[in-house]
């Protein structure tokens, strides 16, 4: 399959095409947005004024405009969090993938530094990392990679000692294929649609880490993000002050945007597994995310 | 019996190469960042504290002029001796003294939500799966997955706005009433209970959809399963088929969960103590941050993930008691 056949099954998909518009949605706010509203950044109003005309979304604490945040906020965040999927796919990858289609030393190595990764707790070492290190989205970017990449790696090593068992694989093997061809030409393909269900995946965990981390101070606080925004509201007390219009928005959108990815993964899901489609797709969310729990189901040989 | 013995030490030693991974991070985060934070921090505390105690701080941190392998070990001997350093924020206590007092606060919170959660989601699995199409199994799910797609600590917020600060119903920090003294005091006792309501309400209310729909899930593919069948053939009554038959087989997993979750108990609910201002680990660990509190920092990093690799080996023993066939 390639990227292409994929996207467009998704688009013939009710849910995933609905789940790609809001998400292409939110990329074309975070683009060209910025640049239609005002200066996010500019103290130019009266501090905590509700919705008006003026300010459609009211201004913040510090008298900004809420609605430029808002707009403002979702490049940064955006951008961060894709990069942060794309890398811990990247990475779950090369280490899964040559330790699942390897095996043997390599695999017993590879899957040991796996478990001890998943082992850690992730938000207190992530709150340490961000801690010692300068603010910043570097600092954002290094550490949600670092404590995200080893269920990726978990998931991509079952898949790929799945497939390195399968007659196709073998037969290409014995048919004196370069190791690179097969991985090229044989694995990958019949990875996408999971690395790309893992791209969303690790997608909408970097967005939900990184503005938790931002909303704890952790991030650059001059900068604007959806997670600063809602790190600005609390720090001016809107909680207190009943400015309910300096976090909801922001909240809504990050929510939007899990929501969109959510959708069009499961059309991904749909289309790696026919058989999922006749089980409602919110069974599947859920359970899923539950299932993370457990110990490890990763069996070899199999087919997947 | 050997055999089983044979696995609980192999796991054991593999917690032990975690903790150690831990242990060695903990040393080197600090002395491998840019810019070097440990003198920063020295500079910025040496007008607040006497100089014996910035000594006694370098010495827990094995921040000598020694190479780095003598002030590994120096680290190392103080850990093992029990001995975390002492706090910046709260001196002179020792950072294992403020690291117990977190404690206790967040196994309360996290504790008594977890254990609810857990309870009422299984039951409320098992009743979907049982009655599947039914009013539990159509409402429930649904709702519960769209909460799922805001930000969890967004959504605490939004609680604490609504029902602490709009309707007034409960108190908007602490872990109990100021005037009351802890102990085994009817104010107090009462006051705690009031003060962890929302927090534990907002967290079950977050976890709730997650044990449910595992349950379900297991629950469904049991049902399925040929000894139902053929219990129901044999004409028992439902509830034994339920309760004795399906649930008990069903629960497993689910367990296995519980047992992890109790580690991350021991950690406190980072940001759901950060939201509520409940004096937990979590909100130890924040306050920390933003002291600059590096050694009690360090600490309770340190102590959460070895909660989290102890609570991880419980739950491999109960494991192997309660499934049989994990010990063949």
């Amino acid at each position: 399959m390639t990227p292409l056949r994929l996207l467009r099954m998704l688009w013939a998909e009710p849910k995933s095409r609905a789940g790609l518009v809001i998400v292409a949605l939110f990329v074309v706010m975070a683009g060209a947005g910025p640049s239609l509203v005002q200066d996010p950044t500019a103290f130019n109003a009266v501090p905590h004024q509700p919705p008006s005309w003026d300010h459609w979304l009211g201004t913040t604490g510090q008298g900004q405009d809420v609605l430029a945040q808002t707009v403002a906020g979702a490049r940064m965040t955006l951008v961060v969090g894709f990069t942060t999927g794309f890398l811990v796919v990247v990475l779950g990858a090369l280490v899964g993938g040559a330790a699942g289609y390897l095996g043997g030393r390599v695999d017993d190595a590879l899957s040991l530094l796996i478990n001890v990764f998943l082992v850690m707790p992730g938000l207190p070492l992530m709150v340490v990392l961000a801690a010692w290190l300068p603010p910043g989205p570097m600092t954002l970017l290094v550490v949600l990679v670092l404590t995200g990449w080893a269920w990726n790696a978990r998931v991509l090593r079952a898949q790929a000692l799945a497939l390195a068992k399968r007659d196709f694989v073998l037969a290409a093997k014995v048919s004196g294929e370069s190791a690179l061809r097969i991985i090229r030409a044989e694995v990958l393909p019949n990875m996408l649609s999971l690395l790309a269900s893992s791209f969303i995946g690790a997608t909408i965990y970097a967005i939900g880490a990184q503005v938790g981390l931002e909303f704890l101070g952790l991030g650059d606080i001059s900068e604007v993000t959806w997670g600063t925004n809602l790190y600005w509201a609390s720090n001016d007390s809107a909680l207190l002050l009943g400015s309910w219009w300096t976090f909801v928005p922001t909240g809504a959108c990050i929510a939007l945007v899990g929501f969109g990815l959510v959708l069009v993964n499961f059309g991904v899901d749909e289309i790696a597994n026919p058989r999922l489609a006749t089980e409602a797709s919110w069974v599947r969310k859920l359970g899923s995310r539950a299932a993370t729990d457990g110990s490890t189901p990763v069996v070899r040989g199999g087919v997947s | 019996v050997n055999r089983s013995v044979a696995y609980l030490l192999r796991r054991l030693g593999f917690y032990a190469l975690a903790a150690w991974v831990a242990i060695t991070l903990n040393f080197f985060i600090p002395r491998l960042m840019p810019g070097d934070p440990v003198k920063t921090m020295f500079a910025r505390f040496k007008g607040e504290l006497k100089p014996e105690a910035i000594e006694s701080l370098r010495e827990t941190f094995g921040l000598t002029d020694d190479p780095l392998l003598v002030q590994y070990v120096t680290y190392l001997k103080h850990l093992f001796a029990g001995d975390l350093g002492i706090s910046v924020s709260y001196f002179p206590e020792p950072v294992s003294k403020v690291i117990g007092a977190g404690l206790a606060w967040s196994v309360f919170l996290a504790g008594t939500a977890l254990v609810i959660s857990f309870l009422l989601g299984t039951a409320l699995g098992a009743i979907a799966a049982w009655r599947r199409g039914g009013l539990v199994d159509s409402v429930l799910p649904p709702t519960l997955s769209l909460l799922g797609a805001f930000p969890f600590f967004w959504l605490a917020m939004l609680v604490l706005f609504v029902f602490g600060y709009g309707l007034g119903w409960f108190p908007l920090r602490h872990a109990y009433p100021e005037g009351t003294t802890p102990g085994l005091n009817l104010p107090f006792i009462l006051g705690a209970l009031q003060h962890v309501l929302l927090p534990a309400l907002t967290m079950i209310v977050a976890a709730l959809g997650g044990w449910m729909l595992a349950m379900r899930n297991t629950m469904v593919g049991v049902l399925g399963s040929d000894y139902i069948t053929y219990a129901r053939a044999r004409g028992l009554a439902p509830r034994r088929v339920l309760l004795r038959y399906a649930f008990r087989n069903a629960v497993l997993p689910n367990v296995t969960s519980f047992g992890m979750a109790l580690g991350f108990v021991l950690g406190g609910a980072l940001l759901t103590e950060i939201i509520f201002s409940y004096p937990g680990q979590g909100y130890l660990l924040i306050q920390a941050v933003r002291a600059q509190d590096y050694p009690l920092m360090q600490g309770i990093f340190l102590s959460i993930t070895l909660a989290v690799l102890g609570a991880n080996w419980l739950v491999d023993i109960a494991t192997l008691v309660l499934d049989p066939r994990t010990r063949r």
